[in-house]
């Protein structure tokens, strides 16, 4: 089972010779460009940390380093040898193990069984030794400081952070010399947290590499070693020292810009006029406390917050698509329904959600269908689709947002991700909507449509809509919204017209009174 | 068979020339859109061509050989019309199978409502409402059989294999239970009747008609409708289709209905044919619905579908029928055959099909 146990072996561990380097690692899917060229470095016994926002290229990268994924192009070096990873054995075989964040355990078998699961101890060659693996478990299980979890028992049966110490004992049961933990603190409490924090500690002192991946920065000061950040499939910075670096300065590398984009120009003054979209006092237990807002004809609003503020469950919730616990939503003063997707809709409301293919395209339709869909009764009598009309009004809306190509029959998944974006807008100009709903709407977008997103959007403001925009990216919210909600921990904290506000300012609002700051 | 076009046509390059002259005409920008990844969707087109075009040619290879084993038998008018009056039965189940399987879903219930209708149509009582009160019934049983389905589904957040798991097993008892077993023969000429050669038009048994007509309304529906446009969204993609306003749960109640009814027109159908009402009727119609319209091009995942496929797929099945009987061949061999059929189609499909 030990991985190449010839030459290298008996030398010296050398804490500055890399265990693990990936260098110019690219990843493309069918319209965006996932991994730009990303270098990671990792050493023995290091908890090497893996920062970036949502989308910027974190899952794809681990998933190459499991096996799972193959690069496009770029090189891994493994204990000094080029490797190619061709399936998540091979990566196993070369002692990387990946603990996803949603865990990979088969809930009917036992704990013994998902930890020897495709390596069990055998006899005769097929027939399972279960007492032996039993007790190897129960061994890995003391190791990991969970003696009460019952090898013989269902996993299915056992807490969330039980569950992981499960897939923690079954990466240990290999030879590991490195092991990818993918936010392995979210489901867990302090004292979970605490455990597993000591896990760590006694694994890298065993000379085995962590790759860490958390949003949480005040545990990667406390146990990282050193940083890695991603940005738009990009490493922006590689091996910044984990204790040492200002969090606000790893904040600023993730959300910050790296290219100067530039924003469309805002009106001269702020929109007056009566509120397009009101909330008043929206809440959802756990996930944001009462939140206020109000959205002008013409105006984009942003709200600024990091993962976790409650930034996207606070515009699907106005949408409809979560039912809030508290508070209303008017249109044009008019109260929804609440929790209903088709009385926003009706009333005017429009999302470009933030998983643009789960959550809003129809993947194997044209774009002509796609723009089409939530206005099918205008072109429709009785039922029946009038589909010259329907052609001739999507192609005129993707027109009117320079959607290339300009092919209403063409297939939406041969777009790139800034033309999907548009034929989401595409879709919702086409209904007649009033208030558009951006969750991050340049997620998957490649750097260099964005300026061009940017303008559709303030173009979209200039003729009337009202736009509530979230991103995690501050430069975003801050050059498009012509004002700013910042949000910590689900309450709004500070609202202010955004040019009045600078980068710095909202990253102290953002990161005020955590731990970390 | 019916010529409705093929559902390529509706993914048509440009979609003004065939709809409808609402809209101006292709201006000169669509003559130079032609290039750049043109070829991906210029494949998809050629794709759904070669489909339809594939199983047109099974259908000819089967004729081929039917032709030249029994050169008198096979090629007779009377056969022809044998080979389609058998298909229709089965046909009009599989047309409502196959808007089910475009939204994502799966009515393994068919059979079974199939055989409920056909009895709750045929016994003593409702034969004294004469030919109105059987085709009436026949049709409410399916579609109360569809509501019941639907609601479980739709409101009742069953998975659709489950729900129409529970619907086949309970209708097939209370078919049974009505029957006690018996076959409840018709006694109305008029229904009796609509089987007998002299019904046929210009040669062309009812059936067929009923068949033909369930088929066209089917492939408008799906093709030229909202209702047809929201059946595939759902399919392709539920998530989306609820952000995007459509009422998921309302439609998905409304394809079940779809399949119910389809089953008790079916159930009519077979009354005619049969002359009688039997509980072991339609026994297993939900594999073959589901394997012609498997076989047709419908993805069984949903977000695609194809009436005309499907309708090909019935006949390919009916004529393999046909062809061994005539042949005097075992019904395994048919059997074995039927099933490398649909082996080889979901090869060639899967060959064809590019995921995205």
């Amino acid at each position: 089972m030990a991985p190449e146990p010839s030459l290298p072996e008996p030398s010296p561990p050398d804490p500055e010779r890399p265990l693990l380097t990936m260098s110019g690692i690219t990843k493309s899917f069918p319209g965006v460009r996932a991994l730009d060229g990303v270098d990671l470095e990792v050493r023995a016994g290091e908890v090497h940390c893996l920062l970036g926002q949502n989308g910027a290229g974190k899952s794809t990268l681990i998933k190459v380093l499991a096996g799972a994924h193959q690069p496009d192009d770029g090189r891994i070096t493994w204990r000094g040898d080029t490797v190619t990873l061709k399936s998540p054995i091979a990566a196993m075989r070369l002692g990387i193990a990946t603990i996803y964040q949603e865990l990979d355990l088969v809930e009917g078998l036992s704990v013994a069984e998902n930890v020897f699961l495709g390596h069990e101890p055998t006899a005769a060659g097929f027939v399972v030794r279960g007492r032996e693996a039993r007790q190897s478990a129960a061994g890995l299980l003391r190791r990991l400081g969970h003696p009460e979890i019952d090898p013989a028992r269902a996993v299915g049966e056992l807490s969330a952070a039980q569950q992981q110490i499960v897939s923690m004992a079954r990466a240990l049961s290999h030879d590991v010399r490195l092991i990818v933990m993918d936010e392995p603190s979210a489901a867990l409490d302090p004292d979970e947290v605490a455990n597993l924090f000591r896990i760590v500690a006694d694994l890298t002192a065993e000379g085995v590499a962590v790759v860490y991946i958390s949003h949480r920065l005040e545990e990667i000061r406390r146990i990282g070693d050193r940083v890695t950040v991603l940005k738009d499939g990009r490493a922006v910075v590689g091996g910044l020292p984990a204790k040492s670096t200002p969090t606000r300065e790893v904040v600023a590398l993730m959300t910050g810009r790296n290219v100067e984009y530039v924003f469309p120009e805002r009106p001269v003054q702020l929109p007056v006029g009566e509120a397009l979209l009101t909330v008043r006092g929206l809440a959802r237990t756990g996930e944001f406390a009462p939140v206020d807002l109000e959205v002008r004809p013409g105006e984009i609003v942003g709200l600024a917050g990091l993962v976790g503020s409650g930034r996207s469950e606070i515009l699907e919730t106005i949408y409809g698509a979560r039912k809030p616990d508290s508070g209303q939503v008017l249109v044009d003063g008019r109260p929804l329904r609440t929790g209903s997707v088709r009385a926003a809709v009706r009333a005017g409301l429009g999302l470009a959600p933030e998983e643009r293919k789960a959550q809003a395209l129809l993947m194997l339709e044209s774009i002509t269908r796609n723009v089409s869909v939530s206005s099918m009764s205008r072109f429709s009598h009785g039922g029946w689709l009038d589909r010259g009309a329907e052609f001739t009004a999507a192609r005129r809306a993707t027109r009117e947002l320079s959607l290339k190509p300009d092919r209403p029959a063409a297939p939406v998944r041969t777009l790139s991700g800034g033309n999907q974006q548009k034929a989401v807008l595409a879709r919702w100009l086409l209904r007649g909507c009033r208030v558009l709903l951006l969750d991050e709407p340049t997620r998957g977008v490649d750097v260099g449509a964005r300026a061009e997103l940017y303008a559709v959007i303030r173009r979209l403001a200039d003729d009337g809509l009202g736009v509530l925009l979230v991103s995690s990216e501050v430069p975003e919210v801050l050059g498009l919204a012509d004002r700013v909600l910042v949000l910590r921990e689900g309450r709004v904290v500070h609202t202010a017209p955004a040019r009045e506000l600078d980068e710095h300012r909202v990253l102290d609002l953002v990161m005020e009174g955590s731990p970390a700051s | 068979m019916t010529q409705p076009a093929t559902p390529a046509r509706r993914e048509g390059p440009q979609p003004l020339l065939d709809g409808g002259g609402t809209g101006p005409g292709p201006g000169p920008g669509s003559g130079k859109s032609a290039s750049g990844d043109g070829g991906a969707w210029r494949g998809r087109i050629f794709r759904a061509d070669v489909r339809t075009l594939s199983l047109i040619g099974v259908l000819a290879a089967l004729a081929l050989i039917g032709g030249l084993t029994q050169p008198d038998a096979f090629l007779a008018a009377g056969n022809l019309q044998l080979v389609l009056t058998q298909a229709s039965v089965i046909g009009v189940v599989t047309v409502g199978m196959t808007f089910v399987i475009t939204s994502g879903g799966i009515d393994l219930s068919v059979g079974a409502i199939v055989a409920l209708a056909s009895v709750w149509a045929t016994t003593v009582a409702t034969q004294e409402y004469g030919f109105a009160g059987v085709l009436f019934t026949a049709v409410i049983v399916g579609v109360g059989c569809g509501l019941v389905n639907g609601l479980l589904i739709a409101y009742g957040g069953m998975v659709p294999f489950i729900a129409t798991l529970a619907m086949l097993a309970s209708a097939r008892g209370l078919a049974l239970q009505i029957t006690e077993g018996k076959t409840q023969m018709v006694t109305i000429p008029s229904v009796l009747d609509l089987g007998e050669r002299d019904a046929y038009l210009l040669g062309v048994p009812p059936l067929v008609l009923v068949f033909a007509a369930v088929t066209v309304i089917g492939w408008l529906l799906l093709n030229r409708t909202t209702f047809g446009r929201r059946t595939v969204a759902v399919g392709g993609n539920a998530e989306a289709a609820r952000l995007a306003g459509i009422d998921v749960r309302r439609q998905r109640l409304y394809l079940y209905l779809l399949s119910g009814l389809c089953c008790g027109i079916a159930a009519f159908l077979l009354i005619v044919l049969s002359g009688s009402g039997q509980n072991t009727n339609g026994n297993l119609y939900e594999l073959d619905a589901i394997a012609a319209a498997i076989i047709g091009g419908t993805l069984l995942s949903g977000g695609r579908g194809t009436i005309t496929g499907s309708v090909l797929g019935v006949l390919i099945f009916t004529t393999i029928t046909n062809i061994f009987a005539l042949n005097n061949l075992e019904s395994a061999t048919q059997q074995i055959a039927k099933g490398a059929i649909i082996v080889a189609a979901v090869l060639v499909q899967r060959r064809t099909t590019s995921t995205p």
